[in-house]
Protein backbone atom coordinates (compact mmCIF):
# COMPACT_ATOMS: atom_id res chain seq x y z
CA UNK A 1 0.00 0.00 0.00
CA UNK A 2 1.71 3.25 -0.99
CA UNK A 3 -0.42 6.42 -1.30
CA UNK A 4 0.91 8.40 1.32
CA UNK A 5 4.95 6.80 1.49
CA UNK A 6 5.56 6.97 -1.99
CA UNK A 7 7.99 3.42 -3.03
CA UNK A 8 11.06 5.34 -3.26
CA UNK A 9 11.66 7.78 -0.80
CA UNK A 10 14.02 10.24 -3.20
CA UNK A 11 12.40 12.62 -4.65
CA UNK A 12 10.68 14.71 -1.88
CA UNK A 13 10.55 18.20 -4.16
CA UNK A 14 7.84 20.22 -5.61
CA UNK A 15 8.56 18.84 -8.87
CA UNK A 16 8.94 15.47 -7.63
CA UNK A 17 5.71 15.55 -6.12
CA UNK A 18 3.74 17.45 -8.34
CA UNK A 19 5.13 14.42 -11.32
CA UNK A 20 3.40 12.21 -8.56
CA UNK A 21 0.17 13.63 -7.94
CA UNK A 22 -0.55 16.25 -10.20
CA UNK A 23 -1.60 19.89 -9.25
CA UNK A 24 -3.42 20.85 -6.47
CA UNK A 25 -7.49 20.55 -7.39
CA UNK A 26 -8.44 24.65 -5.90
CA UNK A 27 -11.38 24.26 -3.45
CA UNK A 28 -12.01 28.15 -2.95
CA UNK A 29 -14.98 28.77 -4.57
CA UNK A 30 -17.71 29.04 -1.74
CA UNK A 31 -20.26 27.46 -3.92
CA UNK A 32 -18.26 24.24 -4.07
CA UNK A 33 -17.13 24.03 -0.55
CA UNK A 34 -20.02 22.50 0.73
CA UNK A 35 -19.94 19.88 -2.00
CA UNK A 36 -16.36 19.12 -1.10
CA UNK A 37 -16.69 18.44 2.56
CA UNK A 38 -19.83 16.51 1.18
CA UNK A 39 -16.88 14.42 -0.39
CA UNK A 40 -15.00 13.90 2.68
CA UNK A 41 -17.83 12.96 4.63
CA UNK A 42 -18.33 10.29 2.41
CA UNK A 43 -14.84 9.24 1.89
CA UNK A 44 -15.40 8.69 5.86
CA UNK A 45 -12.32 9.59 6.86
CA UNK A 46 -11.31 10.09 10.59
CA UNK A 47 -8.68 11.87 12.01
CA UNK A 48 -5.85 10.11 12.50
CA UNK A 49 -4.08 11.48 15.54
CA UNK A 50 -6.00 8.70 17.66
CA UNK A 51 -8.81 10.31 18.23
CA UNK A 52 -10.47 9.20 15.01
CA UNK A 53 -12.83 11.91 14.84
CA UNK A 54 -14.55 12.46 11.34
CA UNK A 55 -13.20 15.04 9.74
CA UNK A 56 -15.94 16.33 7.54
CA UNK A 57 -17.46 17.39 10.88
CA UNK A 58 -14.33 19.70 11.89
CA UNK A 59 -14.38 21.14 8.51
CA UNK A 60 -18.19 21.98 8.48
CA UNK A 61 -18.28 23.39 11.73
CA UNK A 62 -15.28 25.66 11.38
CA UNK A 63 -16.16 26.52 7.80
CA UNK A 64 -19.35 27.90 9.49
CA UNK A 65 -17.17 29.84 11.93
CA UNK A 66 -17.07 33.81 12.31
CA UNK A 67 -14.11 34.85 12.30
CA UNK A 68 -12.85 32.90 9.92
CA UNK A 69 -10.23 29.86 11.19
CA UNK A 70 -6.34 29.49 11.12
CA UNK A 71 -5.51 25.81 9.90
CA UNK A 72 -2.91 24.18 12.41
CA UNK A 73 -1.41 20.84 11.31
CA UNK A 74 -0.48 18.65 14.17
CA UNK A 75 2.80 17.24 13.48
CA UNK A 76 4.19 17.40 17.32
CA UNK A 77 4.10 13.62 17.52
CA UNK A 78 5.06 13.68 20.98
CA UNK A 79 4.53 9.69 21.43
CA UNK A 80 7.72 7.90 21.61
CA UNK A 81 6.37 4.58 19.81
CA UNK A 82 5.13 6.68 17.27
CA UNK A 83 7.38 7.69 14.02
CA UNK A 84 4.35 7.92 11.38
CA UNK A 85 4.05 11.85 11.58
CA UNK A 86 8.00 12.30 11.21
CA UNK A 87 8.42 10.06 8.52
CA UNK A 88 5.25 11.29 6.36
CA UNK A 89 6.41 15.24 6.82
CA UNK A 90 10.28 13.85 5.94
CA UNK A 91 9.14 11.71 2.61
CA UNK A 92 5.54 14.05 1.20
CA UNK A 93 5.69 17.18 2.82
CA UNK A 94 4.11 18.83 0.06
CA UNK A 95 1.10 16.36 0.19
CA UNK A 96 1.03 17.19 4.31
CA UNK A 97 1.09 20.72 2.78
CA UNK A 98 -1.21 20.39 0.13
CA UNK A 99 -3.82 18.92 2.68
CA UNK A 100 -3.36 21.93 5.15
CA UNK A 101 -3.96 24.24 2.68
CA UNK A 102 -6.90 22.74 1.72
CA UNK A 103 -8.27 22.90 4.42
CA UNK A 104 -7.75 26.21 4.64
CA UNK A 105 -9.94 27.19 1.21
CA UNK A 106 -12.42 24.58 2.59
CA UNK A 107 -12.92 26.34 5.89
CA UNK A 108 -11.90 30.05 4.18
CA UNK A 109 -9.17 30.02 6.83
CA UNK A 110 -6.45 32.62 6.21
CA UNK A 111 -3.69 31.04 7.35
CA UNK A 112 -1.85 28.09 7.56
CA UNK A 113 0.59 27.11 10.68
CA UNK A 114 2.48 23.61 10.46
CA UNK A 115 3.55 22.51 13.64
CA UNK A 116 6.41 19.88 13.34
CA UNK A 117 8.39 17.83 15.59
CA UNK A 118 12.39 19.24 15.07
CA UNK A 119 13.33 16.23 13.57
CA UNK A 120 11.64 17.69 10.35
CA UNK A 121 11.89 21.31 10.83
CA UNK A 122 14.21 21.66 8.11
CA UNK A 123 12.44 19.69 5.72
CA UNK A 124 8.87 21.35 6.01
CA UNK A 125 10.69 24.88 5.83
CA UNK A 126 12.33 23.87 2.45
CA UNK A 127 9.39 22.42 1.54
CA UNK A 128 7.28 25.72 2.00
CA UNK A 129 10.14 27.62 0.57
CA UNK A 130 9.73 26.00 -2.39
CA UNK A 131 5.78 26.65 -2.27
CA UNK A 132 6.55 30.48 -2.15
CA UNK A 133 8.93 30.64 -5.19
CA UNK A 134 6.36 28.80 -7.16
CA UNK A 135 3.34 30.85 -5.64
CA UNK A 136 1.16 27.77 -5.53
CA UNK A 137 -0.38 28.56 -1.99
CA UNK A 138 -3.23 31.20 -1.70
CA UNK A 139 -3.05 31.45 1.72
CA UNK A 140 0.65 32.15 4.03
CA UNK A 141 1.88 29.21 6.00
CA UNK A 142 4.10 29.38 8.76
CA UNK A 143 6.49 26.76 10.19
CA UNK A 144 6.59 25.86 14.32
CA UNK A 145 8.80 23.44 15.73
CA UNK A 146 6.61 21.65 18.69
CA UNK A 147 7.93 21.62 21.94
CA UNK A 148 9.43 17.87 22.33
CA UNK A 149 7.37 16.74 25.32
CA UNK A 150 4.67 13.95 25.33
CA UNK A 151 1.94 16.39 26.08
CA UNK A 152 2.60 18.81 23.19
CA UNK A 153 0.71 17.14 20.62
CA UNK A 154 -2.63 17.34 22.63
CA UNK A 155 -4.89 19.50 20.55
CA UNK A 156 -5.81 22.73 23.08
CA UNK A 157 -1.83 22.30 23.92
CA UNK A 158 -1.06 22.45 20.38
CA UNK A 159 -3.22 26.20 20.10
CA UNK A 160 -2.04 26.53 23.37
CA UNK A 161 1.60 26.58 22.17
CA UNK A 162 0.64 28.54 18.64
CA UNK A 163 -0.63 31.38 20.64
CA UNK A 164 1.51 31.31 23.56
CA UNK A 165 4.67 29.42 23.12
CA UNK A 166 2.71 27.35 26.50
CA UNK A 167 2.58 23.66 25.51
CA UNK A 168 0.38 22.20 27.50
CA UNK A 169 -3.40 21.68 27.75
CA UNK A 170 -6.17 24.73 28.32
CA UNK A 171 -8.64 22.84 29.56
CA UNK A 172 -10.89 23.70 27.02
CA UNK A 173 -11.04 20.86 24.22
CA UNK A 174 -11.72 21.70 20.99
CA UNK A 175 -15.40 22.98 20.82
CA UNK A 176 -16.51 23.41 17.06
CA UNK A 177 -17.95 26.57 15.54
CA UNK A 178 -17.73 29.58 16.20
CA UNK A 179 -17.31 28.93 19.90
CA UNK A 180 -14.31 27.11 19.75
CA UNK A 181 -10.96 27.37 20.28
CA UNK A 182 -9.31 31.25 20.20
CA UNK A 183 -6.59 32.68 18.34
CA UNK A 184 -5.32 35.74 19.64
CA UNK A 185 -4.13 38.47 21.73
CA UNK A 186 -0.73 38.48 19.79
CA UNK A 187 -1.81 41.14 17.62
CA UNK A 188 -0.96 39.10 15.00
CA UNK A 189 -3.92 37.09 14.77
CA UNK A 190 -7.49 38.38 15.31
CA UNK A 191 -9.29 35.80 17.71
CA UNK A 192 -10.73 33.35 15.64
CA UNK A 193 -11.18 29.66 16.06
CA UNK A 194 -8.24 26.87 14.82
CA UNK A 195 -8.71 23.55 13.18
CA UNK A 196 -6.64 21.39 14.41
CA UNK A 197 -5.77 18.58 12.31
CA UNK A 198 -2.94 15.72 12.48
CA UNK A 199 -0.93 15.71 9.20
CA UNK A 200 -1.49 12.30 8.18
CA UNK A 201 -5.19 13.18 7.94
CA UNK A 202 -4.26 16.47 5.45
CA UNK A 203 -2.32 14.20 3.72
CA UNK A 204 -5.30 11.71 3.24
CA UNK A 205 -7.80 14.86 2.45
CA UNK A 206 -5.07 15.93 0.07
CA UNK A 207 -5.91 12.57 -2.10
CA UNK A 208 -9.39 12.82 -1.26
CA UNK A 209 -9.94 16.23 -2.97
CA UNK A 210 -7.90 15.05 -6.34
CA UNK A 211 -9.79 11.28 -6.39
CA UNK A 212 -12.59 11.88 -4.86
CA UNK A 213 -14.29 9.58 -1.90
CA UNK A 214 -14.67 6.67 -3.91
CA UNK A 215 -11.21 6.15 -4.81
CA UNK A 216 -10.32 6.67 -1.19
CA UNK A 217 -12.95 4.12 -0.28
CA UNK A 218 -11.38 1.33 -2.22
CA UNK A 219 -8.83 0.22 -0.01
CA UNK A 220 -9.43 -0.79 3.55
CA UNK A 221 -12.59 -1.84 5.78
CA UNK A 222 -16.11 -0.47 4.72
CA UNK A 223 -16.55 0.90 8.26
CA UNK A 224 -13.10 2.59 8.66
CA UNK A 225 -11.90 2.94 5.19
CA UNK A 226 -8.43 4.20 3.58
CA UNK A 227 -5.68 4.01 4.12
CA UNK A 228 -3.25 4.25 7.45
CA UNK A 229 0.12 4.72 8.64
CA UNK A 230 1.38 2.79 11.89
CA UNK A 231 4.60 2.53 13.11
CA UNK A 232 5.42 -1.52 14.22
CA UNK A 233 7.87 -1.39 17.47
CA UNK A 234 9.37 -3.68 19.82
CA UNK A 235 10.40 -7.32 18.81
CA UNK A 236 9.72 -7.47 14.94
CA UNK A 237 12.60 -7.58 12.99
CA UNK A 238 12.14 -4.28 10.55
CA UNK A 239 10.10 -1.91 13.07
CA UNK A 240 9.61 1.22 11.31
CA UNK A 241 6.82 3.14 9.64
CA UNK A 242 4.30 1.29 7.34
CA UNK A 243 1.10 2.21 5.27
CA UNK A 244 -1.64 -0.14 5.55
CA UNK A 245 -5.06 -0.76 4.39
CA UNK A 246 -7.14 -0.23 7.09
CA UNK A 247 -8.70 -3.37 8.08
CA UNK A 248 -5.53 -5.74 7.26
CA UNK A 249 -4.95 -8.71 10.41
CA UNK A 250 -2.78 -7.38 13.02
CA UNK A 251 -0.65 -10.81 12.27
CA UNK A 252 -0.20 -9.71 8.37
CA UNK A 253 1.37 -6.50 10.54
CA UNK A 254 3.93 -8.18 12.25
CA UNK A 255 4.59 -10.33 8.74
CA UNK A 256 5.21 -6.55 6.89
CA UNK A 257 6.97 -6.09 9.67
CA UNK A 258 10.14 -8.57 8.59
CA UNK A 259 8.03 -11.24 11.34
CA UNK A 260 8.54 -11.97 14.96
CA UNK A 261 11.89 -10.83 16.10
CA UNK A 262 10.44 -14.47 18.77
CA UNK A 263 10.65 -17.96 18.77
CA UNK A 264 7.50 -19.21 17.22
CA UNK A 265 4.25 -19.20 19.61
CA UNK A 266 6.48 -17.10 21.82
CA UNK A 267 4.79 -14.01 21.25
CA UNK A 268 3.72 -13.13 24.28
CA UNK A 269 1.15 -9.35 24.26
CA UNK A 270 0.86 -6.49 22.11
CA UNK A 271 0.47 -3.02 22.98
CA UNK A 272 -2.51 -1.30 20.23
CA UNK A 273 -2.07 2.08 19.92
CA UNK A 274 0.61 3.41 21.62
CA UNK A 275 1.29 4.32 25.39
CA UNK A 276 -2.14 5.53 25.69
CA UNK A 277 -3.22 2.35 24.01
CA UNK A 278 -4.43 -1.31 25.32
CA UNK A 279 -2.14 -4.63 26.15
CA UNK A 280 -4.00 -7.38 24.40
CA UNK A 281 -3.19 -11.25 24.72
CA UNK A 282 -1.03 -11.63 21.30
CA UNK A 283 -2.93 -14.87 20.22
CA UNK A 284 -6.25 -13.83 20.80
CA UNK A 285 -5.14 -10.48 18.27
CA UNK A 286 -3.27 -11.88 15.38
CA UNK A 287 -6.33 -12.80 13.81
CA UNK A 288 -8.35 -9.56 14.33
CA UNK A 289 -8.84 -6.53 11.81
CA UNK A 290 -6.58 -3.47 12.44
CA UNK A 291 -9.30 -1.14 12.74
CA UNK A 292 -11.90 0.11 15.93
CA UNK A 293 -14.34 -2.50 15.13
CA UNK A 294 -11.95 -5.52 13.99
CA UNK A 295 -10.25 -4.81 17.86
CA UNK A 296 -13.18 -4.14 19.81
CA UNK A 297 -12.54 -7.61 20.75
CA UNK A 298 -9.80 -7.13 22.55
CA UNK A 299 -10.66 -3.66 23.85
CA UNK A 300 -8.45 -1.93 21.51
CA UNK A 301 -8.21 0.62 18.93
CA UNK A 302 -5.83 1.81 16.24
CA UNK A 303 -4.94 5.25 17.89
CA UNK A 304 -2.56 6.56 16.41
CA UNK A 305 -1.35 3.44 14.32
CA UNK A 306 1.43 2.36 16.89
CA UNK A 307 1.98 -0.89 17.88
CA UNK A 308 4.63 -2.50 20.15
CA UNK A 309 5.25 -6.89 19.74
CA UNK A 310 6.43 -8.43 23.22
CA UNK A 311 8.08 -11.51 23.18
CA UNK A 312 6.90 -14.48 26.16
CA UNK A 313 10.48 -13.51 26.96
CA UNK A 314 10.01 -10.21 28.44
CA UNK A 315 8.08 -8.90 31.50
CA UNK A 316 4.87 -7.03 30.78
CA UNK A 317 4.93 -5.65 34.39
CA UNK A 318 8.03 -4.12 34.09
CA UNK A 319 7.25 -2.59 30.33
CA UNK A 320 4.05 -1.20 31.73
CA UNK A 321 6.11 0.45 34.73
CA UNK A 322 8.19 1.82 32.50
CA UNK A 323 5.58 3.39 30.46
CA UNK A 324 3.78 4.25 33.14
CA UNK A 325 6.57 5.78 35.06
CA UNK A 326 6.71 7.95 31.49
CA UNK A 327 3.56 8.92 31.54
CA UNK A 328 3.72 10.29 34.57
CA UNK A 329 6.86 12.36 34.12
CA UNK A 330 4.95 13.72 30.96
CA UNK A 331 1.97 15.08 32.87
CA UNK A 332 1.71 19.02 31.94
CA UNK A 333 1.81 19.38 35.83
CA UNK A 334 -1.11 21.20 36.09
CA UNK A 335 -4.33 19.06 37.60
CA UNK A 336 -3.78 17.45 41.17
CA UNK A 337 -4.75 14.33 40.44
CA UNK A 338 -2.60 13.54 37.32
CA UNK A 339 0.05 14.75 39.51
CA UNK A 340 -0.12 12.92 42.40
CA UNK A 341 -2.38 10.16 40.88
CA UNK A 342 -0.14 9.00 37.94
CA UNK A 343 3.01 9.21 40.61
CA UNK A 344 1.32 6.90 43.31
CA UNK A 345 0.57 4.38 40.14
CA UNK A 346 3.33 4.37 38.74
CA UNK A 347 5.52 3.95 41.88
CA UNK A 348 2.78 0.63 42.79
CA UNK A 349 3.40 -0.90 39.35
CA UNK A 350 7.61 -0.47 40.15
CA UNK A 351 7.44 -2.28 43.09
CA UNK A 352 4.94 -5.04 41.32
CA UNK A 353 7.73 -5.31 38.72
CA UNK A 354 10.20 -5.37 40.96
CA UNK A 355 8.48 -8.32 42.91
CA UNK A 356 8.03 -5.95 46.26
CA UNK A 357 4.60 -5.74 47.49
CA UNK A 358 2.39 -3.67 45.93
CA UNK A 359 -1.76 -3.30 46.55
CA UNK A 360 -3.36 -3.49 43.48
CA UNK A 361 -6.51 -2.95 45.44
CA UNK A 362 -5.32 0.77 45.89
CA UNK A 363 -3.81 0.71 42.38
CA UNK A 364 -7.70 -0.01 40.95
CA UNK A 365 -9.06 2.25 43.31
CA UNK A 366 -6.20 5.14 41.94
CA UNK A 367 -7.29 4.08 38.23
CA UNK A 368 -10.78 5.46 38.86
CA UNK A 369 -9.76 8.62 40.19
CA UNK A 370 -7.52 9.67 38.04
CA UNK A 371 -8.47 12.65 36.02
CA UNK A 372 -7.83 16.12 34.69
CA UNK A 373 -7.94 18.56 32.47
CA UNK A 374 -6.99 16.28 28.91
CA UNK A 375 -7.38 12.73 28.69
CA UNK A 376 -3.34 12.22 29.34
CA UNK A 377 -4.90 10.55 32.88
CA UNK A 378 -7.33 8.56 31.61
CA UNK A 379 -5.52 7.19 28.23
CA UNK A 380 -2.80 5.93 31.26
CA UNK A 381 -5.12 4.64 33.14
CA UNK A 382 -7.00 2.46 30.64
CA UNK A 383 -3.70 1.37 29.11
CA UNK A 384 -2.52 0.34 33.08
CA UNK A 385 -5.97 -1.35 33.65
CA UNK A 386 -5.51 -3.30 29.91
CA UNK A 387 -1.94 -4.78 31.30
CA UNK A 388 -3.54 -5.72 34.83
CA UNK A 389 -5.97 -8.15 32.73
CA UNK A 390 -3.51 -9.33 30.80
CA UNK A 391 -0.36 -9.54 32.64
CA UNK A 392 -2.89 -11.25 35.37
CA UNK A 393 -0.95 -14.28 36.25
CA UNK A 394 2.59 -12.76 35.66
CA UNK A 395 1.43 -10.41 38.76
CA UNK A 396 0.63 -13.75 40.62
CA UNK A 397 4.11 -14.76 39.91
CA UNK A 398 5.82 -11.67 41.15
CA UNK A 399 3.96 -11.75 44.45
CA UNK A 400 5.39 -15.20 44.56
CA UNK A 401 9.01 -13.64 43.89
CA UNK A 402 9.20 -15.30 40.01
CA UNK A 403 9.65 -13.58 36.93
CA UNK A 404 8.88 -15.17 33.54
CA UNK A 405 11.82 -12.40 31.94
CA UNK A 406 14.09 -14.56 34.59
CA UNK A 407 13.38 -17.94 34.19
CA UNK A 408 15.57 -19.92 31.98
CA UNK B 1 -38.87 24.18 37.75
CA UNK B 2 -36.13 25.74 37.03
CA UNK B 3 -33.44 24.20 34.80
CA UNK B 4 -31.23 21.30 35.97
CA UNK B 5 -27.55 22.95 36.73
CA UNK B 6 -24.46 20.11 37.70
CA UNK B 7 -21.31 21.35 39.02
CA UNK B 8 -18.03 21.25 37.13
CA UNK B 9 -15.04 22.17 38.22
CA UNK B 10 -11.52 23.26 36.82
CA UNK B 11 -8.86 21.00 37.98
CA UNK B 12 -6.26 23.46 36.27
CA UNK B 13 -6.79 26.10 38.73
CA UNK B 14 -8.14 23.70 41.77
CA UNK B 15 -5.70 23.61 44.60
CA UNK B 16 -7.46 20.60 46.63
CA UNK B 17 -7.96 23.15 49.50
CA UNK B 18 -11.41 21.05 49.71
CA UNK B 19 -13.73 23.78 50.48
CA UNK B 20 -16.16 22.63 48.37
CA UNK B 21 -16.35 19.14 50.09
CA UNK B 22 -17.21 20.96 53.48
CA UNK B 23 -20.07 23.28 52.24
CA UNK B 24 -21.39 20.38 49.93
CA UNK B 25 -20.64 16.67 51.08
CA UNK B 26 -23.89 15.64 49.43
CA UNK B 27 -23.03 16.05 45.80
CA UNK B 28 -18.65 16.31 46.84
CA UNK B 29 -16.18 13.85 48.59
CA UNK B 30 -12.12 13.93 48.16
CA UNK B 31 -10.02 11.48 46.06
CA UNK B 32 -7.25 10.48 47.64
CA UNK B 33 -5.07 13.31 46.90
CA UNK B 34 -7.82 16.05 48.66
CA UNK B 35 -9.07 16.57 44.77
CA UNK B 36 -13.13 17.34 44.78
CA UNK B 37 -14.61 14.43 43.33
CA UNK B 38 -18.22 15.40 41.70
CA UNK B 39 -20.77 13.82 41.93
CA UNK B 40 -22.09 13.85 38.59
CA UNK B 41 -26.15 14.08 38.97
CA UNK B 42 -28.34 17.32 38.87
CA UNK B 43 -28.22 19.43 41.47
CA UNK B 44 -31.25 18.86 43.47
CA UNK B 45 -33.45 21.91 44.31
CA UNK B 46 -33.01 21.30 47.89
CA UNK B 47 -29.22 22.12 47.73
CA UNK B 48 -29.05 24.75 45.18
CA UNK B 49 -28.12 27.14 48.10
CA UNK B 50 -25.28 25.22 49.12
CA UNK B 51 -24.00 24.71 45.95
CA UNK B 52 -24.36 28.40 44.94
CA UNK B 53 -22.26 28.87 48.17
CA UNK B 54 -19.76 26.08 47.06
CA UNK B 55 -19.22 27.56 44.15
CA UNK B 56 -18.97 31.00 45.64
CA UNK B 57 -16.57 30.40 48.47
CA UNK B 58 -13.67 28.18 46.56
CA UNK B 59 -10.77 29.87 47.23
CA UNK B 60 -9.42 29.68 43.34
CA UNK B 61 -12.51 30.10 41.35
CA UNK B 62 -12.63 26.60 40.39
CA UNK B 63 -16.35 25.14 40.82
CA UNK B 64 -18.81 26.93 38.80
CA UNK B 65 -22.24 25.72 38.28
CA UNK B 66 -23.55 24.30 34.71
CA UNK B 67 -26.61 23.68 32.77
CA UNK B 68 -27.46 20.39 32.19
CA UNK B 69 -28.67 17.24 33.82
CA UNK B 70 -25.90 14.54 33.39
CA UNK B 71 -21.78 14.81 33.09
CA UNK B 72 -18.79 13.17 33.75
CA UNK B 73 -18.19 12.93 37.49
CA UNK B 74 -14.80 14.37 36.82
CA UNK B 75 -15.91 17.26 35.22
CA UNK B 76 -13.03 18.30 33.47
CA UNK B 77 -13.59 22.18 33.41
Amino acid sequence: MSRLLPGDYADRTLAGHLARHGNRPACADPRQRGELIDEVERAGLTGRGGAAFPTAVKLRALAAAWPVPVVIANGVEGEPASDKDKVLLAVAPHLVLDGAVGAAELTGAREVVMVVHHAVREIVDHAVAERRMAGTDPVPVRVMTAADTFIAGEASAVVHWVERGVAAPTGRPPRLGGSGKRLGGSGKHRPGPALVQNVETLAHLALILRHGAAWFRSVGSPGEPGSMLITMAGAVHRPGVYEIETGTPVGALIELAGGAAAPPGALGALLIGGYFGTWAEAAAALPLPFSSAGLAPVGASPGAGVMAVLPRTACGLAETARITRYLARSSAGQCGPCVFGLDAIAGQLERLAAGGACDLTLVHRWLGQVRGACRHPDGTALMVASALRVFGAEADLHARGWCSEARP
Amino acid sequence: MTAPVRLAVDLIACDGRGLCAELLPELITLDDWGYPLLSGRAVPAALRGEASAAVQFCPRLALRLEAGAAGRTSGSG
